[in-house]
């Protein structure tokens, strides 16, 4: 089929553009459809006499995966064509510019690393949620798009837990790029999410210090250092390195996954919030380990490591961003004792959560107990104070724990807002009061959030509260109408 | 043409209707019985009769070593087994036990293989349950796709381009592509005895057209037919096997 691409050929009814990229592996074309405008393109594997076979396996992982992928993370198809005839496939252009692209213009600054790092760990939880492991993060598969959001590109590698692992069987050819790959993978795994998350420090240690923590490895013995080397710390590269940046790094590349981040969505929420991140010896370190530890994690390394036998949506569901909303301006609210108590509850049912404590207050000097002389940073404080304090008869470790005071005007867009960008995955805050029964539900910043949230919400409730307390219910269902009713 | 593909019934007819209802919602037009028909359950002849009828309508139906038992005692089946098949044998009519007896053990077209067991010696009910047993089966059968039950359980064989085979268990309605290109070789399930601590009948879909194959698990009253076995006196063991999934 090669033979007939050239750029003004048609193929099953799309006319081929410019030819943007011609590899070992295929070939990249523009291509137009009539009635369709959106910008598409073409990829055409190599394969037949004198080509690798992985070529073709590639191609055939990737036309079985992308259609079953959604979101605003992946490029979306539009038509395969046929494996025995015609093997192509058409999918979206993305906009952009790649990661790679992006790295060769230098180094980033933090906050860059920050925005690029966290909108990739956001493209990698949407993946993961879908069941979906791209098993080939590296820059050159991430494509920045002119609003920041980061999208992933060619899932010749991946997996897909629905779908039979086509390359599992292949192990001919070293099932990711060696600078990138996982120990894991290198040990033949193919399902576990977290081998994504190791990649992903890998790129953002490649942002910090324009190295590779692991070089790029020629040999197999070279590939498997990482099993139990560590790498040299970013901060004895750069000076951009921070030590929370440092510790976000150093646990993505953890060797063994159980003591890497457990959710890309973590990943995400601490580059977000560097000010939350917990910090352990891995932040200030500035060299490897010693010729011991080194042998101890060698010897360590040699045990056997099984790979996770849940779907990856499950796996990164056992690692949830939990959100509590607590209302600071009414410290002795009744329903604050009730609120500690089911987030307890909650916590209690799963190990690797992430809470955050949000309080939302009014913007200005509006507190009270102070005057108007009160500073915003000293009105800040003063919040972030209550929320540690209502915090901590639930014990929890600090790296389990985050603590928020949003300035907002409205509590419930607020606390939409935070949820939305933090994949929070389930949200707990408290009924209005009985106080507050005769407005219309309705009206309540709980209502609010049930409606508009992306995720489950928890709304808890006084015991031994009633509705009918101050109002009947049909009152309030009067006033509904009644305001309705209101020209 | 979405073929459904049904094995493993056991004399159970709540589950058959289940699934055949199931798979004519979903747009069944061909249907595939893969082998034992009877053995375990407490409805043989109405089974029978259910599969004899879509066999007239062109119906591919195989054979099953229960479905043999029948016609010709097996010395390898344990006790509780012997005991049903003796029942069935008892209370099946001679037009039944002449529909099983001229059941052939695997039927082939040009690019699907239908097989109770292994395409490679059916007629020795060799259990498809590892990579090895599924390349042989694969490699006899000489078609892009075999379909068989037997073993009881959803399983997915595959085989790669250098001829090594890999083993997918898949998600029950998920759609799978199996492209012609490689082989394939599909355990569908049981309908009337799953053993994976699920109760709920198994079976799969195949879309020939689209070359997609979707397993199903079809929940139904899975307690009336194990009552069913208590009530015709045959082996206690056995419900409990309906009732549990096991």
């Amino acid at each position: 089929m090669l033979e007939r691409l050239i750029t003004g050929a048609e193929i099953d009814g799309f006319r081929l553009g410019e030819c943007m990229h011609s590899g070992a592996q295929g070939i990249i074309f523009r291509v137009t459809r009539p009635n369709k405008s959106a910008p598409m393109i073409m990829k055409v594997p190599r394969f037949g006499q004198g080509e690798p076979a992985e070529n073709l396996i590639s191609f055939e992982t990737e036309a079985n995966i992308l259609p079953a992928l959604s979101g605003a993370h992946v490029p979306r198809f539009v038509a395969a064509g046929s494996l025995e005839r015609t093997p192509y496939l058409v999918t979206e252009w993305v906009e952009g510019e790649s990661l790679e692209t992006i790295l060769k213009r230098g180094t980033l600054r933090a906050d860059q690393i920050q925005n690029v790092g966290a909108a990739l760990a956001d493209a990698l939880h949407s993946l993961h949620r879908q069941d979906a492991i791209h098993l080939d993060v590296k820059p050159d598969n991430v494509i920045i798009k002119p609003n920041g959001k980061a999208v992933l590109i060619d899932f010749g590698l991946a997996h897909h837990a629905r779908y039979p692992d086509l390359l599992a069987q292949e192990q001919r050819f070293a099932a990711g790029s060696a600078p990138y790959i996982s120990p894991e993978q290198m040990l033949g795994t193919r399902s576990d999410p977290r081998s994504d998350i190791f990649a992903l420090g890998v790129v953002l240690y490649e942002m910090v210090t324009g190295a590779l923590p692991f070089g790029i490895p020629r040999t197999m013995a070279g590939m498997r250092d990482r099993l139990w080397m560590d790498p040299i710390p970013p901060s004895a590269h750069s000076i951009e390195s921070t030590p929370w940046l440092q510790e976000i790094i150093l646990r993505c590349l953890e060797p063994n996954a159980a003591a890497r981040y457990q959710s890309a969505a973590h990943v995400a929420f601490d580059l977000r919030h560097p000010h939350q991140v917990p910090l352990t010896e891995r932040s200030t370190k500035s060299r490897q380990a010693g010729v011991i530890a080194q042998a101890r994690r060698w010897w360590l390394a040699r045990g056997e490591r099984s790979p996770p036998r849940r779907l990856p949506n499950v796996q990164v569901s056992t690692a949830p961003v939990i959100m509590v909303a607590v209302d600071t301006t009414h410290p002795h609210d009744e329903r604050l004792p009730a609120l500690q108590r089911v987030t307890g509850q909650v916590l209690s049912l799963s190990a690797e959560f992430r809470l955050a404590c949000v309080s939302v207050i009014g913007a200005g000097p509006m507190v009270e107990g102070k005057g108007d002389t009160a500073t915003a940073s000293g009105i800040h404080r003063e919040h972030l104070v209550r929320l540690r304090h209502w915090v901590a008869p639930l014990n929890l470790p600090p790296h389990r724990l985050a603590l928020h005071v949003v300035v907002a005007a409205s509590p419930a867009d607020a606390l939409l807002e935070f949820a939305r960008q933090n994949h929070v995955d389930l949200i707990l805050l408290g009924a209005p009061r009985p106080s507050q029964h005769a407005l219309a539900w309705w009206r309540s910043a709980a209502s609010t959030v049930t409606a508009h949230a992306h995720c489950s919400v928890h709304v808890v409730r006084v015991p031994g509260e009633t509705a009918d307390a101050d109002a009947a219910p049909g009152d309030a269902l009067r006033d509904a109408a009644a305001e309705e009713g209101k020209p | 043409m979405v073929i459904a593909l049904l094995a493993d019934i056991h004399s159970n007819l709540e589950a058959l209707d289940a699934c055949l209802a199931h798979a004519r919602e979903r747009g069944a037009e061909r249907y595939a019985f893969l082998g034992d028909l009877v053995g375990y359950g407490a409805d043989p002849q109405a089974v029978v009769d259910t599969v004899a009828r879509y066999a007239a309508d062109g119906a591919v139906v195989v054979k099953g070593n229960h479905d043999a038992a029948v016609e010709k005692r097996a010395g390898y089946m344990n006790d509780a087994s012997t005991e049903v098949i003796e029942w069935t044998r008892a209370v099946l009519p001679a037009v039944s036990r002449a529909f099983l007896a001229q059941l052939p053990l695997c039927i082939v077209d040009e690019t699907m293989c239908f097989v109770h067991a292994s395409a490679a010696s059916p007629e020795r009910w060799v259990y498809v349950d590892s990579i090895s047993a599924a390349l042989k089966s694969i490699e006899a059968a000489q078609r892009p796709y075999t379909f068989s039950g037997h073993v009881h359980e959803q399983m997915l064989y595959f085989q790669s381009s250098v001829g090594k085979v890999g083993a997918f268990s898949p998600l029950q309605g998920s759609p799978v592509s199996m492209h012609s290109n490689r082989r394939w070789h599909a355990l569908v399930g049981s309908v009337g005895q799953p053993r994976d601590r699920n109760p709920s009948a198994a079976y799969a879909l195949f879309d020939s057209g689209r070359e997609q194959i979707t397993f199903h698990r079809v929940p139904y009253d899975h307690l009336a037919a194990a009552r069913k076995i208590r009530e015709a006196g045959l082996p206690a063991s056995i419900a409990y096997r309906v009732e549990m999934g096991i």
